[in-house]
């Protein structure tokens, strides 16, 4: 036994930014950004906070899965930080919602629903008879510096919930990680104290080295999905949808031509959104699960990867 | 005959086969951003059946090249 989706839900900030809006300040273009990235737009918290679009994207879940707060028997946040470094957000989310179950937080950049989901699993693995609600959500826009046209038009805001409840779903789940600092990384802010205020800190906004997390990217989503497929015991073709991270749209590219995969078995939404980081895979799945487009039996396949360097990949028959 | 297939893959990349490259062509004299050229770079790598270290002294054809007649000697 494993666990089953029982309910999805995803918030996304009001104010949307397109490509336009960002050459208004910064040395870029429409064509220069969907050329190189896919995204046309995302989404903003301007007038939300974080723990607002989390909240929005637990109560849609709930509801989706017919179940009240009070039946969590855990809140796992996936989330690279909420408005406050403690109490955590997965707190805060319990707090508001008027549930009473343990609640933590869980940073594995990009790929934390995916994380979130394996640490599920192990709580079904003690006890089947539970109820978790795995909410992913990241404001980038509060994380990447606003005056680096490189990494600033690549991210946007954005939540995503699945209540997990008893069930058979999940066939296979693996994760990975070989820690690196170069690729990719946000510094701490500078503290206050006297004995260092002599020394230089890097600004704390987001550092990547775009080529080789374009690398790293390409190679984990291939390698995840071959042995993750082979771990469930089906073949790549008997996918019916796999749902990457949603980062970049030539990263995408480049792992489906490597695996020989059409690009319609791929979903894509990084054109609205950009890169949500963890929030980006509920989202689609939120999506599609409400489209009804998955029917009991349909093989979904989760790939993320990010900064740590980490990564995860899953594959679900859906009920 | 490294270079003979650098070129290949490199007019197949940009899609222009009469494309004129040289070792000493610099990737932003062909137009190719850091993007293009570790898309490239992952290709040539494929074709090869070997890996090169990409720590942005990558300049030109010429780089790619002698990287690549190192690791597959």
């Amino acid at each position: 036994m494993s666990f089953a989706i029982i309910g999805t839900g995803s918030a996304l900030p009001k104010t949307i930014q397109t490509n336009e809006d960002l050459a208004q300040f910064l040395d870029t273009s429409h064509d220069w950004i969907v050329s190189r990235t896919g995204i046309e737009a995302r989404h903003i918290c301007v007038a939300e906070s974080i723990l607002d679009i989390a909240l929005e994207a637990s109560v849609n879940a709930l509801e989706n899965a017919q179940i009240k707060p009070a039946e969590l028997d855990l809140i796992i946040c996936p989330t690279l930080g909420g408005d406050t470094v403690t109490p955590s957000l997965a707190c805060l989310i319990q707090e508001q919602l008027g549930a009473t179950c343990p609640s933590f937080d869980l940073n594995a950049a990009c790929s934390g629903f995916v994380y979130g989901l394996d640490v599920a699993d192990a709580y079904f693995a003690r006890n089947n008879d539970m109820k978790i609600l795995v909410i992913a959500v990241d404001a980038m826009s509060k994380l990447v510096d606003w005056q680096d046209r490189a990494t600033a038009v690549l991210f946007g805001d954005g939540a995503g919930a699945a209540v997990l409840g008893s069930g058979n779903s999940l066939k296979a789940i693996q994760l990975t990680a070989v820690g690196n600092q170069h690729a990719l990384s946000i510094p701490w802010p500078k503290g206050n104290h006297p004995l260092t205020q002599n020394q230089s800190n890097p600004a704390p906004y987001l550092l990547m080295d775009g080529p080789e997390v374009y690398r790293f990217a390409v190679a984990a989503i291939c390698s995840d999905l071959r042995s993750v497929v082979k771990a469930a015991g089906i073949e790549l073709s008997d996918l019916d949808y796999i749902i990457p991270h949603q980062a970049n749209l030539r990263i995408i590219e480049g792992a489906a031509k490597r695996l020989k995969l059409p690009m319609d078995k791929f979903v894509l939404r990084v054109n609205g959104c950009g890169n949500t980081s963890a929030a980006s895979i509920p989202l689609v799945l939120d999506e599609l699960n409400r489209s009804k487009t998955f029917k009991p039996g349909t093989r979904i396949a989760l790939t993320a990867f990010g900064g740590g360097l980490t990564t995860g990949a899953c594959v679900i028959e859906w009920t | 005959m490294v270079l003979e297939k650098v070129v290949e893959i490199l007019r197949n990349y940009k899609d222009e086969q009469d494309l004129e490259v040289t070792m000493a062509s610099t990737f932003e004299e062909l137009e190719l951003d850091s993007l293009d050229t570790v898309e490239l770079v992952m290709e040539i790598e494929e074709a090869f059946d070997t890996s090169i270290e990409m720590d942005g002294e990558l300049q030109t054809i010429g780089d790619v090249v002698t990287l690549i007649e190192k690791a597959i000697a």
